[in-house]
């Protein structure tokens, strides 16, 4: 895995942590550290995130490496499904009472 | 939306958003300023929550890196009283106890600085004003710990104080900081039931172990009740922070609250509170306490305390120990990712 540059002043670039609490779930985001590489990223979450069983697997991501939608337009970006309603079960009404269905 | 823009996500440091707002037209960043602020007053409105790259009003950036690396300055000083006793610590499961509380408030401090870190305010920096004495923390933890009982009271007391503040704050309106504060809560009960019970075996014990719990009790309670910050009527920012759903409850509720509640379980302890005016008003059915020494409250959080030089000695001089660790680190990282690209030019 590569390692991120450091941040101007010698500071350790920040990762983001996400912890999967147990078997058959998805990772979910836990929070952040500073760690100089991988490894260390990796043990850091571990002691930071995960002191009372709260894991049985971390991922570590280096924060620049994420892309993430904008904010400002979080409007726009999300408005495909407005108005679609048909795309959820509730939308089709005939069929209520029908079993099984 | 094509051509919709991805940034990278956290902890973006907000200046960089701040530059890309001077290359707009005055007009566009008024018009980008007013729609933030509409959002931002909705989001309040509907009590749900601004995340860290939503647009906010200045003001409400700046209050809250000051509370959040407050509360993450509080939680790192705050080791200080407690390690003192893990060398001295009555037994070995105490000692373990003790040392897994300790590591606690460690995470807190790192949970918190994550937080701010997120509103674009450098952890270095953080750090480094805490060293300079630039920062403030928690009153409290400017109070020596006297006596092994001591170990009881503060776990009792402070983090049951810390508590009754930090459980609101798990809705305050702020992501980063609501989760941070339901991480810790979780975490805080373990701390404050083994405090009750450290109190409780020594009210349990000799006559002299009970007065060592007694004269611990005695000397924290002031200063705990104090840690819900100066009375409602002398706390110009409250009403602010309420506005903008950070706190929840004035400070003099949640030590009313507090006052009750410790009036109740100090009794399971057979000990008692060092304050004959407590009671409970049945007009406004809220608990009352006697007056508190407002002049030492701003006497210690000004600096001139019984151990603040000694607690930011002690954090200067913990960093400098470690300059050798993170130095060390930082060359193997380098000397791994040079290894890494020799190796990749070699394929």
């Amino acid at each position: 895995m590569t390692t991120p540059e450091p941040h101007a002043g010698n500071v350790w670039p920040i990762w983001e942590v996400f912890v999967r609490s147990s078997r058959g779930l998805s990772h979910v985001h836990a929070g952040s550290l500073h760690a100089p590489d991988a490894a260390m990223a990796l043990r850091n979450a571990r002691d930071l995130y995960t002191r009372r069983n709260e894991g049985v697997s971390i991922w570590v991501v280096p924060a620049d490496a994420i892309a993430s939608s904008d904010p400002d337009s979080k409007g726009a970006f999300f408005e495909s499904p407005q108005g679609k309603d048909y795309r959820h079960a509730t939308y089709y009404t005939k069929s209520e009472g029908v079993k099984h269905l | 939306m094509a051509s919709q823009t991805l940034q990278s996500v956290p902890a973006e440091p907000s200046p960089a958003r701040h530059e890309t707002r001077h290359e707009m037209s005055p007009e566009d960043a008024a018009r980008r300023d007013a729609e933030g602020q509409a959002y931002f007053d909705k989001v309040m409105a509907e009590d749900s929550r601004i995340e860290p790259r939503d647009w906010m009003p200045p003001a409400y950036r700046k209050t809250l890196v000051r509370q959040v690396s407050q509360h993450a300055h509080s939680e790192i000083i705050g080791m200080q009283p407690e390690a003192n006793w893990i060398s001295r610590a009555p037994s070995l499961k105490r000692k373990a106890i003790l040392m897994a509380k300790v590591q606690d408030e460690a995470g807190h401090g790192l949970y918190l600085y994550s937080a701010a870190e997120t509103l674009g305010q450098p952890r270095d920096q953080m750090m480094q004003d805490l060293m300079d004495g630039k920062a403030k923390y928690s009153s409290i933890f400017n109070y020596p710990a006297r006596t092994w009982a001591d170990m009881g009271a503060i776990g009792w007391m402070v983090d049951g104080a810390a508590i009754a503040n930090q459980v609101p704050l798990c809705r305050a309106s702020f992501g980063p900081y609501g989760r941070a504060m339901v991480r810790v809560c979780k975490e805080e009960s373990f701390h404050q039931r083994q405090g009750f019970e450290i109190l409780l075996e020594l009210s349990h014990g000799t006559p002299a172990q009970k007065q060592m719990a007694q004269d611990a009790v005695n000397r924290w309670y002031a200063p705990a009740l104090m840690m819900f910050g100066p009375p409602d009527d002398d706390s110009p920012n409250s009403k602010q922070s309420m506005a903008w759903n950070i706190k929840r409850f004035s400070n003099d509720e949640l030590r009313n609250r507090f006052v009750g509640m410790m009036m109740e379980q100090v009794k399971v302890l057979e000990l008692t509170l060092p304050d004959k005016d407590i009671r409970f008003n049945e007009e406004t059915k809220k608990w009352e306490h006697g007056p508190l020494d407002w002049d030492e409250f701003h006497e210690v959080l000004a600096g001139r305390g019984p151990c603040n030089a000694q607690r930011l000695e002690r954090r200067r001089e913990a960093h400098q120990n470690g300059a050798w660790v993170r130095e060390a680190a930082a060359a193997y990282a380098e000397k791994q990712a040079k290894k890494q690209a020799d190796k990749e030019v070699a394929a």
